[in-house]
């Protein structure tokens, strides 16, 4: 058995520690956070959609990200919706739709009626919709709030905060410090993601809903007490201060060509994440001097962390990894 | 050879940087495409007054000459303020002048965008305006310094190719000298081809080939379009007739009333 030391408590992380202690491994998890998850996961969509992105994403994102929903199921029982993707468009944009159609999978064409039977809000509302209905989400907060109490739970240990880190013989540190690791690991740079919370009674959706438009696609995932996260904007830049008045315009005016009632609904909370990715936008797990690093999880973190921890997990032990989960 | 502003150019493609899938991919379509120019948009990825640092030191390691641009403005002193913030960060003094007038619909406001090639052209830039097909404001343009034009065929990333090849056929009768450059509104390689073969000078693309399915891919085709569109300019092409015209005698058909 050997001990680890995890550096960051983002989802790329704790979905690392969790691979290892299944490994029957011990890990300690530092992060300079008070709190798990404070980078760029708390600003997630958390959105296990492979098809989709598939759409602007390599085909190994769709590979890769295939399992994600079975191992987020298992390591925090309850926190996978599987309801499937609603794909959307504006009349003008019809054309984005059919362009989405051709450039993804195990989609099935709605109209009018299949809307309004997924979701009753969006009835009337658009001629013609993409169904994904293989695809599922969770709530990026409870979900990593349920992953770290797991990983409490079979002897993992946190140390949050500025502080020394525990001096103890770590066979490897282990690198999973998101944007805070491209000054360290050459071709990554940081793509800058804006989001919001809207909370309103007046909309009601079962499933994250693509709009797509030629220049301000947004998702909206529903979350429970009335609130919808809206994202995202991707912008080349490692700047990480607050939204800018055009990107909050742009994600509210989408929001409310969606639905009319998100006009009246509240902004609970806008968020920015910087996102690190290397230049094709696919993480890697990279050597570093004192271990491994996963970097670049870009925009499909809760996607594509649960592969590449096993990944990462595969190469640092070669001990038996028991068929039953750890399940606290 | 292309020659914009004193500068010889084998390619006569630009080509835009927003909106492909990844910088890998990005850099395969503009390898691909043999582009000479490439665009890039200072707003797009600017946040608080912070610009994409990784992302540009991208673009200038493609080995191509940037032509930055104002993507986004709508006013003349905006576009003035980012064309003096593209200087800096790109150290070009050339500037493809972007002012839209209408959010939605993307169209240049061609009042402010004479504007603000006037007051560049003072402030020692080469301006690249992006324009409609109007004479007069092609005429303007030239008036305030310009040396090219960039009209569009269509509205920016319509993909709808050009819808008024009359007007663009009477803009290059109008401005013989001056380079031309189709921005904005192409989809296909053929659309390119199109132009090319009307003897416009060059073709900028961006959203043709990001958003395609395979973008370097469709980056070599519309390379190959242009190509061959500016060959058949160049080889005389024959005027379509009414009547067939049978390429061996026809006895006793010699003549027609």
């Amino acid at each position: 058995m050997s001990l680890f030391l995890v550096k960051g408590a983002g989802v790329a992380g704790l979905t690392l520690a969790y691979e290892l202690l299944r490994r029957g491994e011990d890990v300690d998890i530092v992060d300079y956070q008070d709190v798990i998850g404070q980078g760029a996961s708390h600003f997630a969509g958390g959105m296990l959609a492979p098809y989709c992105e598939r759409e602007a994403a390599e085909e190994i994102v769709l590979t890769l990200g295939l399992d994600a929903a079975d191992w987020w199921d298992k390591a925090v029982p309850g926190a996978v919706i599987r309801n499937g993707t609603l794909v959307v468009a504006q009349p003008r944009d019809l054309a984005d739709l059919t362009r989405f159609a051709s450039r993804t999978r195990s989609h099935a064409w709605l109209d009018r009626n299949g809307i309004a039977d997924l979701e009753p809000s969006l009835a009337g509302r658009f001629e013609k919709a993409l169904f994904f209905e293989g695809e599922a989400h969770l709530d990026p907060r409870r979900a990593l709030a349920g992953l770290a109490k797991a990983i409490r739970n079979h002897g993992g240990e946190f140390h949050l905060g500025w502080g020394p880190p525990p001096k103890k013989n770590y066979t490897a540190v282990l690198d999973c410090t998101g944007p805070a690791a491209i000054p360290n690991i050459p071709g990554l740079r940081g793509v800058r993601g804006e989001m919001l919370y809207l909370e309103t009674a007046e909309v009601a959706l079962s499933r994250p809903v693509r709009m797509l438009h030629p220049r301000h696609p947004i998702y909206v995932v529903p979350r429970d007490d009335h609130r919808f996260m809206v994202g995202a904007t991707m912008i080349e830049t490692e700047d990480d201060g607050p939204i800018s008045a055009r990107s909050l315009m742009e994600l509210l005016n989408a929001a409310y060509a969606l639905h009319p009632a998100f006009g009246e609904a509240r902004v609970v909370e806008t968020g920015v994440g910087i996102r690190p990715a290397f230049d094709d936008n696919v993480p890697r797990v990279v050597e570093t001097e004192s271990g491994l690093a996963i970097a670049g999880m870009h925009r499909h973190g809760f996607l594509l962390a649960p592969a590449m921890a096993k990944k990462a997990a595969s190469r640092l032990s070669n001990a038996y990894v028991p068929q039953e989960e750890l399940i606290p | 050879m292309l020659k914009l502003y004193d500068i010889e150019l084998s390619s006569r493609l630009l080509l835009g940087t927003a909106r492909y899938p990844s910088p890998a991919i990005l850099s395969e379509a503009v390898k691909r495409s043999s582009a000479g120019i490439v665009t890039v948009s200072l707003r797009r990825e600017t946040s608080g007054g912070k610009t994409g640092g990784a992302f540009f030191e991208l673009i200038r390691q493609l080995g191509v000459r940037i032509l930055p641009n104002t993507a986004g403005c709508h006013s003349a002193s905006e576009a003035v303020l980012t064309a003096k913030m593209a200087r800096e960060v790109f150290g070009t003094n050339w500037i493809k002048l972007e002012v839209i007038g209408h959010h939605d619909s993307l169209q240049p406001d061609v009042f402010e965008l004479v504007e603000a090639a006037r007051i560049l052209t003072d402030e020692g830039f080469e301006v690249f305006p992006y324009t409609t097909d109007d004479l007069i404001v092609g005429e303007k343009l030239l008036a305030a310094g310009c040396r090219v034009l960039m009209p569009w065929c269509a509205p920016i990333g319509s993909a709808a190719g050009p819808r008024n090849p009359s007007a663009l056929i009477a803009m290059r009768a109008a401005f013989p000298e001056i380079p031309l450059i189709v921005d904005a509104g192409l989809g296909r390689p053929s659309h390119a081809a199109t132009v090319m073969e009307l003897g416009y000078d060059a073709v900028l693309l961006n959203t043709a080939v990001a958003g395609a399915g395979d973008p370097p891919a469709m980056a070599e085709a519309f390379a190959k379009a242009i190509d061959a569109g500016r060959l058949g300019y160049l080889s005389g092409m024959l005027e379509p007739r009414d009547m067939a015209v049978p390429s061996t005698p026809v006895i006793g058909k010699a003549v027609f009333s």
